[in-house]
C-alpha cells in the first residue's frame, strides 16, 4: 500500500466558495437555534454578508490571478483562473441582487414564498400557517447552497467536481421552485417537472462522465484532453461520452432541444427565484460549458461542431419564434432567455479567444437585465375583486374602495392599504384602511400590463430599459454583448451563426417592443372582475383549489378565448425597498455596461485565459 | 465472462432506465428509472476502474451514491407534496403549465 499523502490545498483561492457554503451551513443552524422572530433579520444579514464578502474575495484574488494566470487547487479539481473569477464575480453579484428581490416583501409584510412548503394547498393547515403569519426563512440557506454550487461549477477541473457542483446547484433550485406563495399548484407542478427532467439530464451527464473515464482512464480535463490527442481506436466511447456530457450541460443552460423545462419552471417558480435561476444558473452553466469545450475537448471541435451549430441555431430560432406567441409575461421572458442561451452559444461555439471574452461579457449583461426584469414582475400584481362588487368595471391601476365587504383572502393576504399604488383617489369616499379587494399574485398576463407606463412610468420605464437591453438596442449592455458574441462568431469562422443570430435578434426585438408599446401606448383596460378568473387565490377548501385550477388554466390557455376585460385589474404593490434597490442597481449596470463597456471588456480580456 | 460483459449490462440497464423515464407515467416510477440510470453508471464506473487499474472510478461511484441519496430526499419530498395535493402521482395529470 502506498502511504496516504495529504493534499496540499490553496485555501486562499477557495475563499469565495468557502464563504458562501459556510454561510449556507450556518444558515441551517440559524433555522435550528434562532427564535422564529429573529430568524429573518439574521438570515438576511448572513446571506447578504456572505455574498458581498464573496464579491470582495473575488476582487482580492483578481490581481494575483491577472499576474500568474491562475492556480489549480486540490491537485487540479478546482481551477482558479481568470474566467473562473469573472464568472464567480458575476454569479456573486447577480445572486446578491437576486437575494434582495427574494428578501423583499410587500408593505403588508408578505413575501413570495409559501408559509409552509409542506402544507397542502387550500388545506386548513395552510390557512392556519398563514393566519399565524409564518414566513419561510429556509429560502436563504437554500439560495446560498445553490449559489455555492454555481461558484464551483465554472471552476471545475475534473468531471467528478463538475457532477457534484451540478447537483449542489440543482437540488436547492428544485425545492425553491415549488415554494411559491401564490398559484401553489402551478409551483408544485413546475417543481416536479424541473426535478424529473433535471435528474434525467444529470443521469445522462453522469453516464457521459463514465464513458469519458472509460476512454481516458482519468477524470481530469487536462488528462482527458491529452488522451483525445493520443489514444486511438475508442472514438465511439469518446464521442458518445462527450455528447452525453454536453447534453447535460446544454440542459442546464436551456438550449433547444433540451429546453422544455425552462418555460414551465420559470412560470411556476416564485418570481424572485425565477430571476435568480434564470440569471445565475445560466452564468454558471455556460462557465462549465466553456471549460469543457475549450479545455477538455478542443481537439474534438471538428466532430462536435455540427452538433453545436445545430443546437445554437435551433435555440435562437425556437426561442425567438415561440416567444412571439406567448401571452404570459414570465413565459415571454423564459423563451427570451432560451433565445439568449442561443446567442451566448454562438460566442461559445466560436472557439476563439475573443469568444471567451464575448461570452463572459454577454452573461454579465444578460444577468443584470434578467434579475431586474423579474424583479419588476414581482411588483406588478393583480387587484382582486371584492365579491359583492364584482360586476362593476374597475379601472386598472385605480383602486375602488368598497366598504364593509371583506376580501376573500385570509389575514396573510392582508389588504394592501389604499395608496399603495400611489393612487390618491382610493380613499375619496370611504373610510381609509377599509379593504377594497386584496392584492393577489403577479399580474403575469400580458394584457394586464397595458397602460402600466401611464400609471407607473418609472417602473415601466425601467422594465422597458431591460427589454431594450434584451433586444440589443445600442447604449444598453445587451447591444455590446450581442456585438461581442457575433464578432467572435465571425472571427471563429462561424459566420452562419452570426447571420442567424442577427436575424433572430431582429425578430426578437419585435416582441420586446410590443411589450413596451403595450405598456406605454395602450390604455389600461377596465373590466368586470369575477372570482372565477383569478380573483380567488389560495382560498381554503377543495372548491377553491378547483377554482384556482380553472383560473390558472384560463391563464395558461392564452388570450384567444378570453377578452382582456375579464381579467382583474393591475396594481403595483409597495415594497420594503429591497427589490427597488436591486432593480435600480440592475438598471444602472445595464446602462453603464452599455455606454462605457470598455473598462469591463478590457478587464475581462486581461484575464480571459483558461488554465489547461 | 470478461469485463466487457459488465459494460454491456451497464448499457442495457441504463437504456432500461432511460426508457422508463420516457415511457412511464407515474412520477415515482419515472424517478426509479432515473435511479436505475445512476446505478447503471456506477456499474460502468467501477468496471472502467477495474479495466484501467485505477481507483478514481470507484471513488466517483461513492460520490454518485451520496448524490443519488440526496436526490431521493429532494425528489420524494416534491413528489409526495404534489401527491398530497392531487391524490395522484401521474405526470399526465400535471398539465396546468402550457404555452
Amino acid at each position: 500500500m502506498t502511504e496516504f499523502v495529504a493534499p496540499d490545498i490553496a485555501w486562499a483561492q477557495l475563499t469565495p466558495i468557502l464563504l458562501v457554503l459556510g454561510a449556507a451551513v450556518a444558515g441551517v443552524l440559524v433555522e435550528a437555534f434562532v427564535p422564529r422572530r429573529a430568524r429573518r433579520p439574521v438570515q438576511l444579514t448572513l446571506t447578504l454578508g456572505a455574498l458581498a464578502a464573496a464579491v470582495v474575495a473575488v476582487a482580492a484574488l483578481w490581481g494575483d490571478v491577472a499576474d500568474t494566470g491562475g492556480t489549480d487547487v486540490l491537485g487540479g479539481s478546482v481551477l482558479v483562473d481568470g474566467p473562473t473569477l469573472v464568472l464567480q464575480g458575476t454569479v456573486a453579484v447577480l445572486a446578491l441582487l437576486a437575494v434582495l428581490v427574494i428578501a423583499d416583501r410587500t408593505d403588508t409584510g408578505e413575501d413570495a414564498f409559501a408559509p409552509q412548503g409542506a402544507a397542502v394547498p387550500g388545506s386548513g393547515y395552510e390557512e392556519a400557517a398563514r393566519a399565524a403569519g409564518l414566513q419561510q426563512t429556509e429560502v436563504y440557506p437554500l439560495v446560498l447552497f445553490a449559489t455555492g454550487g454555481m461558484l464551483i461549477f465554472p471552476a471545475t477541473g475534473d468531471l467528478l467536481t463538475l457532477f457534484v457542483a451540478l447537483e449542489v446547484l440543482s437540488l436547492p433550485l428544485y425545492l425553491l421552485t415549488g415554494l411559491a406563495r401564490r398559484r401553489r399548484l402551478l409551483s408544485q407542478e413546475a417543481s416536479m417537472k424541473y426535478f424529473l427532467l433535471g435528474s434525467f439530464a444529470s443521469a445522462l451527464l453522469l453516464f457521459g462522465i463514465a464513458l469519458l473515464y472509460g476512454f481516458a482512464g482519468s477524470l481530469r480535463y487536462a488528462e482527458i484532453a491529452e488522451a483525445v490527442r493520443t489514444v486511438t481506436g475508442m472514438d465511439g466511447l469518446l464521442l458518445a461520452g462527450a455528447l452525453l456530457v454536453l447534453t447535460g450541460l446544454l440542459f442546464k443552460v436551456g438550449a433547444v432541444p433540451f429546453h422544455s423545462w425552462t418555460p414551465d419552471a420559470y412560470q411556476g417558480a416564485p418570481t424572485p427565484i425565477t430571476g435568480f435561476m434564470a440569471a445565475c444558473t445560466k452564468v454558471a452553466a455556460f462557465g462549465a460549458l466553456l471549460r469543457v469545450l475549450y479545455v477538455m475537448l478542443p481537439d474534438l471541435r471538428w466532430d462536435l461542431e455540427p452538433a453545436l451549430w445545430t443546437v445554437a441555431i435551433a435555440t435562437m430560432v425556437v426561442g425567438t419564434v415561440v416567444a412571439l406567441v406567448q401571452t404570459d409575461i414570465k413565459r415571454v421572458l423564459a423563451y427570451s432567455s432560451i433565445a439568449h442561451a442561443g446567442f451566448v452559444l454562438t460566442g461559445v461555439v466560436a472557439l476563439t479567444e475573443s469568444g471567451i471574452v464575448a461570452t463572459l461579457f454577454y452573461l454579465l449583461a444578460y444577468g443584470v437585465a434578467t434579475v431586474g426584469a423579474f424583479g419588476v414582475v414581482t411588483l406588478v400584481r393583480e387587484r382582486g375583486a371584492v365579491r359583492a362588487a364584482a360586476r362593476q368595471p374597475v379601472p386598472a391601476g385605480a383602486v375602488r374602495a368598497v366598504a364593509g365587504v371583506p376580501g376573500p383572502a385570509g389575514p396573510g393576504d392582508a389588504v394592501d392599504a389604499a395608496g399603495a399604488a400611489g393612487d390618491p383617489a382610493a380613499t375619496d369616499d370611504e373610510d381609509p384602511g377599509e379593504p377594497e379587494g386584496p392584492v393577489l399574485g403577479e399580474a403575469t398576463h400580458l394584457s394586464q400590463w397595458a397602460g402600466l407606463g401611464r400609471t407607473n412610468p418609472v417602473l415601466a420605464g425601467t422594465f422597458a430599459l431591460f427589454l431594450l437591453s434584451f433586444a440589443g438596442i445600442p447604449l444598453t449592455a445587451g447591444f455590446t454583448g450581442k456585438f461581442a458574441v457575433f464578432t467572435a462568431a465571425v472571427d471563429g469562422d462561424a459566420w452562419p451563426l452570426a447571420v442567424v443570430g442577427v436575424l433572430a435578434s431582429a425578430a426578437a426585438a419585435f416582441f420586446y417592443v410590443r411589450i413596451i408599446v403595450l405598456m406605454f401606448f395602450t390604455s389600461p383596460h377596465g373590466g368586470p372582475q369575477t372570482p372565477a378568473t383569478g380573483a380567488v387565490d389560495d382560498p381554503p377548501g377543495g372548491a377553491g383549489v378547483a377554482a384556482e385550477v380553472a383560473a390558472d388554466e384560463v391563464a395558461a390557455d392564452g388570450v384567444a378565448d378570453t377578452s382582456p376585460a375579464d381579467r382583474p385589474g393591475t396594481v403595483v404593490v409597495g415594497s420594503q425597498g429591497f427589490a427597488l434597490v436591486a432593480i435600480g442597481v440592475c438598471a444602472v449596470l445595464t446602462v453603464a455596461l452599455g455606454v462605457v463597456p470598455g473598462p469591463v471588456l478590457d478587464a475581462i480580456a486581461d484575464v480571459a485565459r483558461l488554465l489547461p | 465472462m470478461t469485463l466487457t460483459h459488465y459494460l454491456v449490462l451497464s448499457a442495457i440497464l441504463f437504456s432500461l432506465g432511460a426508457a422508463t423515464v420516457l415511457l412511464r407515467r407515474n412520477a415515482i416510477i419515472v424517478f426509479m428509472g432515473v435511479e436505475l440510470m445512476l446505478n447503471a453508471t456506477n456499474l460502468a464506473l467501477v468496471t472502467f476502474a477495474r479495466l484501467h487499474g485505477d481507483l478514481t472510478g470507484q471513488v466517483m461511484a461513492f460520490f454518485v451514491m451520496v448524490v443519488a441519496a440526496a436526490e431521493v430526499v429532494v425528489g420524494l419530498a416534491i413528489i409526495v407534496s404534489i401527491f398530497r395535493t392531487r391524490k395522484s402521482a401521474s405526470v399526465d395529470d400535471v398539465n396546468l403549465l402550457r404555452s
